[in-house]
């Protein structure tokens, strides 16, 4: 009761908002949805995209495609390892944002994605290596194949708030895609923190943009857009918006990941990277 | 302009029989649905009355399919190979055979099929032969399996090498085939079944069903098949991706296109203007990597075009059975009436058309060499897949000019660059978005090269290691 002792102090809290084009934009909807955590209180408001936020995004990973795709698989993979470096730095902060998530062992998670992160930075000047060819064809030609980013990759990530988030979006920007990234509806917030570290890495405004939101509602729309080049749909769970995904993105012939559900702690192995690369084969004639 | 005699290539080495049926489970047999008539698009002359395969014929097909799948899976990659060794001998030897009954039933020129179509499609089968038993040093890892039966659709402009870019590497991976090559071009399909018989492949690892789109259809929707390989259209490509939506069944689609030939002022202008003619007017512009969009530097547009023309006066077009002939028949009327559709088209919107006096063959389906100038690049001519001898002319002035212009399409399979400046070539090279790029060249293929497209013109590669993924579970 004594007016001598202080009051607790009051937190500061964060306002959740999207990351499109390497800024931080509230929905332009003004929509907005609560996040609370695995035991059921309210953690924080989280900006809820709509189908305009969908396509800023989509026009600002475009834009970011032709620096990206055109920088060197050795710069890239410095600013991937960049981020390993900024993610390692935060890792306090996203142990506890996963554990209010409900995710165990969160320390073992955070270790893991950055693990991730580091080992995906590597590849960016060997994929082109083991994915590619020197052909040797019947007559005087030189013949040589390389993989190439698709472009636009709409990703639509797991629910598997930082590991499974940093194991779909490394693998297809690391190889020069740009990506627009649905987070996991039910846990939202470490993918925004996740969207602080990439903008202190050193990436390329719009090479990653995040979305928060229904994955009902963003997916689809997303798989329409008739710029987008690929998607990823590891984070649909339901069949039915998985087909009607599936069926949107054959209208520009968009490339489809779906992949049987994954151990996130397993050797991710090319497959999510191969699958956002077109093989591109130069011949030129050989002769004096 | 030399006068040539007449040089016609003999019919008698081709038996045509009167009817086909459907080759299922290693037998010739009936088909259920209504029988179609393949004709000559050069005489318009019947050659035979081919079966239909409806539904239920292209079920039997299957369960013939995977059924032998259980043998010819297990089967060690050196035996695998060993059949499909003897395959391509068997083509070799019978080429002359081949390329005469596909130049009568598609129309292209004897030239042509004899020198181009009939050794890929020998050598595909050699490539891929080699690889049965080397798919553990692929780079998918140890031991990929197959993935099953394979539901293929081809088109018509290249049947038997479209027939060998889907059953060489189907096969060779473990996977056992149910093909429907296009209506109006099964004939060396069916050939190609007798060649499996002689080759005494078990029966069910390759099933030929003839028909049309429907049996396309059945086909490709089938529950029991695994993955669906097909060349075609872009229209077809997008109905066959939305119809096997939710499935799992792989699917790679080869599509249209509508490719960029870039042509830079330092070029070998007598060598670019061969391969301007090569990339729109082989096999009558029906090739979906056709270089069908001219993009010349402005200050040599003038220049290279009087070549273009005088080289254009020099084609002979006519009988395809004539050795001499460059130009052969449009396949069909469809095909006819959509080419000069597209081209009145061009007209209409206010480019201006251009062809060599060129008599055209009172019966057959026939179109003369054409170039389309002051094309802009919303004209329907700079931006439709025609797939016949047309060819939409625009200009240049600056390297970035030019990719932009080339990418300017929803289209991304092939492009071509002339430029004497090697650095120039792999900046292009770097930039343009096409699954092919051709610098001082054009049109050349080769089992051991990989071939397939960007954004609408498809995913998957046919050709080479890469199209080994296509037909494992990887």
């Amino acid at each position: 009761m004594s007016k001598t002792e202080a009051a607790a102090r009051l937190a500061v809290r964060k306002t959740y908002k999207l990351y499109i084009g390497g800024a931080f934009p509230r929905s332009e909807s003004g929509r907005s949805y609560p996040v609370t955590s695995s035991k059921g209180e309210f953690l924080a408001n989280a900006s809820k995209a709509s189908r305009k936020d969908a396509r800023d995004a989509v026009s600002a990973a475009r834009k970011a495609f032709g620096g990206w795709s055109g920088a060197t698989a050795y710069n890239r993979g410095q600013i991937l390892y960049r981020i390993a470096e900024m993610l390692e730095g935060r890792r306090a902060q996203f142990v506890a944002e996963l554990a209010e998530a409900g995710t165990k062992k969160a320390g073992d998670v955070v270790d893991a994605a950055i693990d991730r992160l580091v080992w995906y930075a590597g590849w960016s000047d060997k994929i082109t290596s083991v994915a590619g060819a020197a052909n040797p064809v019947a007559g005087p030609y030189f013949n040589i194949s390389s993989p190439e980013p698709t472009g636009v990759v709409a990703v639509i990530a797991p629910d598997e708030p930082l590991l499974g988030l940093v194991s779909v979006i490394a693998p297809v920007i690391v190889t020069g895609n740009t990506c627009v990234v649905v987070a996991s509806e039910r846990a939202p917030l470490p993918s925004i923190t996740l969207a602080e570290v990439l903008a202190t890495s050193d990436l390329p405004g719009g090479v990653v943009n995040v979305l928060t939101g229904s994955v009902k509602e963003i997916a689809p729309w997303l798989a329409a857009h008739m710029d987008v080049n690929a998607v990823d749909l590891t984070g649909v769970a339901d069949e039915d918006l998985a087909i009607t995904c599936e069926q949107a993105a054959a209208e520009n012939l968009k490339r489809v990941l779906r992949p049987a559900a994954a151990d996130w702690y397993a050797d991710p192995g090319l497959k999510r990277m191969t699958a956002f690369l077109e093989t591109k084969t130069v011949w030129h004639p050989t002769g004096v | 302009m030399f006068e040539y005699a007449p040089a016609p290539e003999s019919r008698d080495i081709v038996d045509i029989k009167p009817s086909y049926g459907l080759f299922i489970d290693g037998e010739f047999v009936d088909g259920t649905g209504a029988p179609f008539k393949t004709i000559n698009p050069a005489t318009e002359e019947t050659l035979a009355e081919v079966a239909t395969a409806s539904g239920e014929d292209v079920d039997r097909a299957v369960r013939a399919a995977r059924k032998a799948f259980g043998v010819w899976s297990a089967m060690p990659g050196s035996e695998r190979a060993k059949y499909l060794f003897r395959i391509a001998r068997i083509i070799q030897e019978r080429s002359r055979e081949l390329a005469v009954l596909e130049t009568l039933d598609n129309g292209k020129p004897i030239r042509e099929a004899r020198d181009v179509d009939l050794p890929l499609v020998a050598a595909h089968f050699f490539y891929y032969a080699g690889w049965a038993d080397k798919l553990d040093y692929a780079g998918y890892g140890p031991g990929p399996k197959p993935l099953g039966v394979a539901g293929q659709v081809i088109p018509w402009n290249f049947p038997l090498l479209m027939l060998a870019w889907k059953i060489a590497p189907a096969l060779a991976c473990g996977n056992t085939v149910v093909l429907k090559p296009a209506e109006t071009t099964p004939l060396t399909a069916l050939l190609f079944a007798e060649i499996c018989r002689q080759a005494e492949l078990p029966p069910g690892v390759v099933n030929i069903v003839t028909g049309a789109g429907e049996t396309g259809a059945a086909v490709v929707n089938h529950p029991d098949v695994n993955k669906v390989a097909f060349t075609g259209s872009t229209e077809v490509g997008r109905l066959i991706a939305r119809s096997v939506a939710g499935s799992g069944k792989k699917v790679t689609l080869e599509l249209g296109g509508k490719a960029a030939n870039v042509v830079f002022d330092d070029a070998a202008i007598d060598q670019a203007v061969e391969g301007i003619v090569n990339g729109i007017f082989f096999n009558q512009g029906h090739v979906c990597c056709a270089g069908s969009r001219l993009l010349v530097q402005e200050s040599i547009a003038e220049e290279l075009l009087e070549s273009l023309k005088r080289r254009l006066s020099l084609l002979r077009l006519g009988d395809p059975m004539d050795k001499n002939t460059d130009i052969g028949a449009i396949n069909s009327s469809a095909q006819l009436a959509r080419v000069r559709e597209l081209s009145d088209i061009g007209e209409a919107e206010g480019a201006e058309r251009w062809s060599p006096a060129c008599a055209l063959p009172e019966r057959g389906f026939w179109f003369p060499p054409t170039i389309f100038t002051g094309v802009a690049q919303s004209h329907r001519i700079a931006r439709d897949e025609v797939f016949g001898p047309v060819l939409a002319m625009l200009t240049f002035r600056t390297p970035a000019e030019a990719v932009e212009k080339a990418n300017n399409t929803p289209y991304g399979l092939s492009a071509g660059v002339w430029t004497e400046k090697g650095s120039r070539i792999l900046w292009m090279a770097d930039r343009l978005r096409a699954g092919v790029v051709w610098a001082n060249t054009f049109n050349k293929f080769d089992p051991a090269s990989p071939f397939g497209g960007y954004k609408e013109s498809g995913y998957g590669r046919e050709g080479g290691r890469h199209g080994l993924e296509a037909y494992l579970d990887v």
